[in-house]
């Protein structure tokens, strides 16, 4: 089963698709644009992974001083980076390197506490598609990644479904890719994962009690480009949704 | 978010459950590093505030006991102001910042000590427990002088510790406005200004108390892994 957040007609539903758009609970079959999509789901501790793809570590490796037999490079995030489906993204202006990230996002079903990663899997509720921006320009090698790279108002995009675990059997075999005006920039198989889900529930678990709602975005493989004020980027996860995104200028901030 | 026992639950002083937390706000940190903070790996010093996140599992009570890992043989009492913002702050200029401010709370912003500021594991600063809040959120009317306040530490009944809030690098409204800069701040939000050089260790089987002159006194217990929290 799929399911979404909307905005629609001064309140906010679950919705489930319908052919090409939507249907909220209470029957009304909208089309994709007449709604404001909202995260998928009430998001509790956002988790982020840098680095958890070989390919881009290896795209990274100069700068990062990093190998993947490190411990898992986690970084958390605030409700403050968080928007939905078609939502906009706001590239300050004079940055040169503003990336996407297209990652699989792990939602957390009930409570995980010092889980063996073969039990792992039955803490997951589902699934949905994380676009994570960077701005590269803010990096400061203090806590990296530091918050103003990692962590700026809707900078990461949630969705559009909550996808239910049961209907992945298996989220290790997804082809993933990204689209930046129609062009594929990115490609990659969550096959291709350093640290695989039952490992990072494993790793996270044996110092932070997950709860429902907690979601950990898996990091994302080689491919990152830089992107435009204009540019519509799409993120895309096989059997889990295409997420898109539109990047804004200053201008619409009062900026 | 959390089901905190906090006796302060009405708005605007009600907690969101979201902190965000300033480290190396305190000019001795970076001092100790000497001309460290220009080498390898950091190569400058800081230009925006250093921030982390504290996730929700990390929340804790006055008066709950809180576990030391095996192996760590002390945790690193983080004292520092807590700031509870009232109203949503998006870049907000200094001048007007404390305005956003619903009030002030006390909290220990707990960490297994690491030598390096570099890119240190989440784990050492995010362990169930390790950011303790309260006793209770003073209106911000009640604190005019934030930046005067003076933190002390105690371990065991003896006071160990003791800053003036006014040292650090950011102070309230500063720290407000470089934050808000990129990340919007919702009420009910806490942001911490940050602890001093020379926090003390705590270990397993020691209680520590936490004061801010004008907010009152955050107590906890230290318990080794495994004993119950």
């Amino acid at each position: 089963m799929k399911t979404a957040r909307v905005a629609y007609g001064g309140a906010i539903h679950a919705a489930t698709p319908s052919g090409a758009g939507v249907r909220l609970a209470d029957g009304r079959v909208l089309a994709e644009d007449a709604v404001v999509w909202l995260p998928p789901f009430d998001v509790g501790t956002v988790i982020a992974l840098g680095l958890n793809y070989a390919d881009h570590v290896k795209e990274l490796a100069r700068e990062l001083t990093v190998t993947t037999r490190d411990e898992p490079l986690v970084f958390l995030k605030g409700p403050g980076a968080l928007i939905g489906h078609r939502g906009f993204t706001r590239r300050p202006a004079g940055v040169s390197y503003m990336h996407y990230e297209c990652e699989l996002a792990v939602v957390i079903g009930k409570t995980a506490a010092q889980v063996h990663r073969a039990d792992a899997m039955q803490h997951v509720a589902g699934y949905t598609v994380c676009n994570d921006y960077a701005i590269r320009d803010y990096l400061e090698n203090w806590y990296r990644p530091n918050l103003r790279v990692k962590n700026r108002d809707g900078c990461t995009v949630l969705g559009p479904w909550f996808v239910d675990a049961a209907d992945v059997p298996d989220p290790h075999a997804l082809a993933l890719r990204t689209r930046v005006n129609g062009r594929v920039t990115q490609q990659g198989s969550t096959a291709d994962m350093v640290n695989d889900i039952p490992a990072l529930i494993e790793y996270l678990s044996e110092f932070m009690t997950l709860r429902a709602g907690d979601v950990i975005l898996t990091g994302t493989p080689d491919g990152v480009v830089n992107v435009n004020i204009g540019d519509e980027v799409v993120t895309e996860i096989d059997g889990i949704g295409r997420l898109v995104n539109t990047i804004v200028g200053d201008d619409l901030f009062g900026l | 978010m959390s089901a905190l026992p906090l006796c302060f639950d009405v708005p605007p002083y009600r907690l969101s459950g979201v902190v965000y937390g300033a480290l190396l706000n305190h000019a001795p940190l970076l001092a100790a590093l000497g001309d460290g903070v220009n080498q390898a790996p950091y190569k400058a010093a800081p230009k925006a505030p250093v921030l982390q996140v504290k996730p929700r599992n990390t929340l804790a009570a006055d008066g709950e006991r809180i576990e030391v890992p095996a192996g760590v043989p002390g945790l690193e009492m983080g004292a520092t102001l807590g700031i509870v913002i009232g109203r949503t702050a998006c870049r907000v200029a200094r001048a007007e910042a404390l305005s956003f401010v619903a009030g002030y709370t006390i909290v220990n912003d707990i960490s297994v000590p690491q030598p390096s500021h570099y890119r240190p594991a989440v784990r050492w600063r995010a362990r169930d427990g390790f950011c303790p809040i309260g006793p209770r959120v003073v209106p911000a009317s009640d604190l005019p002088e934030p930046d005067a306040r003076v933190v002390r530490v105690s371990i065991d009944g003896e006071w160990v510790h003791e800053t003036s809030i006014g040292e650090r690098l950011r102070g309230v409204a500063q720290l407000i406005a470089d934050v808000t800069e990129f990340m919007t701040l919702q009420p009910g939000d806490l942001l911490l200004l940050g602890s001093a050089a020379g926090a003390p260790l705590a270990r397993a089987g020691q209680s520590v108390a936490v004061a801010i002159d004008g907010i009152g006194i955050l107590r906890n217990t230290f318990v080794a892994a495994g004993a119950g929290a």
